[in-house]
């Protein structure tokens, strides 16, 4: 269980996290959603006690994480598999993490087979390729046989296979009863993996609900039909209670009304149908719809005059 | 699926009990053991402090009958035996620095301070690793150093012993200077975090700081120069104490009050900062 009330965090004049609370309880994926430079990172830092916060507070099981006295048997976190000695052996990178809390030796051995990284346990983790790296990452934050675990961005530049690993391993984390958090900023990523979601924008609190409320709430599901008899189907759908507005290729959109109703009232009608088709914004549509205000970092258009001017933002 | 029950989470590792830091200087020691740089390091230490001076001592000996009576009388068969640790002091700053510094620059500090969010008993483990560490691998140069050395400059009978008077606590001293320098060298690591940075900072120190002092005017000089931190550490292993120098244990003193407050230093920044 982890327990944030008020957390702000400032870089001199950047506000990084922004006033945010959230609980994300045991058993479930939470998935912490966000676009470039929300936040995420750092309040996952803040969450590990590698960040002060400017200002509120973060527990972790009920207390500050620094107030665990070997804390990798309460919290496991992968926040950046590169950040790893790559002079060392996986091996020896994992037996120094597990020794620094009294983690047995054989448990180095089982996190690394549950992993699969036993071929290359004694090759130095320089050489390691990403998806390797990633596994190393995780084998660390499984040492202590945690009841809260951390992942920051688990899945970025992984083959899909290696995505569905990952995806696939979290969640069975979370049926074990585990708290699970974990970052995004690719809604369509997230979706097949949390159960519930926390969607942060500038550092702000945007949503915390479930994955199928959101998905209710956010999506505007409409139906999408084509006839040679348009001006007559719009006034029987308005008769009939539904909502209308033009779509693509001068078809008709129509909300408020199931699509079986639409098909009954042109029948009744008379008129004909060339299509009657549903429509769902997708969720990476309704994710962006719901940041759209506090992306940090827009695609500027650049003048024709300036070649090469293209910066990003941060 | 929000509404489903957690499965409860069945814990099958015990945290031992006990106090951390024994487990923290095991894992210290781990992670000095496990990478090439501390061998590295402490290999170009251990040949520069244990093999320089007998060389220098052989090629004494080899042109003594040429050698002026102004050189014989600076002679110290002692004092230059020990003179590798000029070059040793190089490595051991490096492998101080990088022990942690390789940490900031890899990330591998996040991963350090999550698992041991006590941040000083991080760095008093380091601390005590390397201490031990250096100690041991400089106390055996600096030795081998002043025996190798005799053997060379006993044909002459210029041989110095361990009996004669400081000779003991110069080489004992020669291993302390470097061990305390590289506690120093740790420190500065801590509170610079960039390998490169750390290190200039550390020779300009050393180095460079009596070199600007030497452009003083001469009272000033005489006065500031015996407390500049390489004068006062080089002390204890010094065999001549020339004026406007520190006795050897009171400038080794000074040396440890500079290593002491580079470490209080770092011990309150490693503590204050975001990791
Ligand atoms: N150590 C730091 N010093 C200064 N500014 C920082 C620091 N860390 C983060 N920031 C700033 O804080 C904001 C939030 O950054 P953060 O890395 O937490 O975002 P994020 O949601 O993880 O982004 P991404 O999806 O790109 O990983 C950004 O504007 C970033 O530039
Ligand atoms: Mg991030």
């Amino acid at each position: 269980m982890i327990e944030i009330r008020n957390l702000t965090k400032r870089f001199g004049d950047v506000v990084a996290v922004d006033d945010v609370s959230f609980d994300v309880v045991p058993g479930r994926v939470t998935g912490f959603l966000g676009p470039n430079g929300s936040g995420k990172s750092t309040t996952m830092r803040m969450i590990m006690g590698l960040d002060w916060p400017t200002s509120g507070t973060v527990t972790v099981n009920g207390r500050p994480y620094g107030q665990h006295r070997r804390p990798l048997f309460e919290v496991g976190a992968m926040l950046d598999a590169n950040a790893i000695h790559g002079g060392r052996t996986a091996y020896n990178h994992l037996l120094c993490l597990a020794q620094s809390n009294g983690i047995p030796r054989d448990r180095v051995d089982e996190v690394i087979e549950r992993v699969g990284l036993v071929s290359v346990a004694h090759k130095r983790a320089g050489g390691f390729s990403l998806g390797m790296s990633q596994r190393l990452g995780i084998a660390g934050a499984m040492l202590g046989d945690p009841g809260v675990m951390l992942f920051d961005e688990p899945v970025n530049g992984l083959d899909p296979e290696g995505i569905r690993w990952i995806r696939n391993l979290l969640r069975s984390f979370a049926a074990e009863g585990r708290t699970i958090l974990v970052s995004s900023h690719l809604m369509s990523e997230i979706a097949l993996t949390a159960d519930h979601l926390v969607v942060i924008g500038r550092g702000r609190l945007i949503a915390d609900v479930s994955v199928g409320d959101f998905i209710e709430q956010s999506t505007q599901n409409f139906v999408r039909v084509r006839s040679p008899q348009i001006e007559e189907l719009a006034q029987a759908v308005i008769a009939g209670g539904g909502t209308t507005w033009p779509d693509a290729d001068g078809a008709l959109a129509i909300s408020g009304l199931p699509i079986d109703a639409v098909g009954d009232l042109a029948r009744d009608a008379g008129i004909a149908l060339h299509e009657l088709s549903p429509q769902l914004a997708t969720l990476e549509e309704a994710f962006m719809e719901l940041t759209r205000d506090s992306v940090e970092f827009h695609a500027h258009a650049v003048p024709a005059s300036t070649p090469g001017a293209i910066k990003e933002g941060a | 699926m929000a509404t489903q029950t957690p499965a409860q989470l069945e814990r099958r590792l015990v945290p031992p009990d006990g106090p951390i830091l024994p487990d923290v200087v095991r894992s210290e020691f781990t992670k000095f053991r496990s990478v090439r740089s501390t061998y590295a390091t402490l290999a170009a230490a251990f040949v520069a402090a244990a093999a320089l001076g007998p060389v220098q001592c052989a090629l004494y000996a080899a042109r003594y009958p040429n050698v002026d009576a102004e050189e014989k009388a600076d002679f110290s068969a002692a004092h230059l035996s020990l003179n590798g640790i000029q070059l040793a002091q190089l490595a051991i700053g490096v492998l101080g620095v990088l022990l942690i510094s390789s940490e900031y620059t890899t990330g591998m500090i996040r991963a350090t301070l999550a698992a041991v969010p006590q941040r000083r008993t991080v760095l008093a483990a380091k601390a005590f690793v390397f201490t031990i560490v250096t100690l041991i691998v400089s106390e055996i140069a600096c030795f081998i150093a002043f025996f190798a050395s005799q053997a060379f400059l006993s044909p002459k009978h210029l041989n110095a012993h361990l009996s004669d008077p400081g000779v003991l606590r110069a080489v004992v001293g020669g291993g302390l200077y470097l061990a305390v320098l590289g506690l120093t060298a740790l420190a500065l690591g801590t509170v610079i975090r960039h390998s490169a940075g750390a290190i200039a900072t550390l020779f300009g120190l050393l180095f460079v700081l009596p070199g600007i002092a030497s452009a003083l005017p001469r009272a000033t000089r005489d006065a500031v120069n015996q407390y500049l931190p390489s004068n006062a550490g080089q002390q204890i292993f010094a065999l001549r104490i020339d004026p406007h120098t520190l006795q050897p244990w009171a400038g080794l003193g000074v040396f440890c009050i500079y290593a002491a407050i580079a470490l209080t230093a770092a011990a309150i920044l490693l503590r204050r900062r975001d990791a």
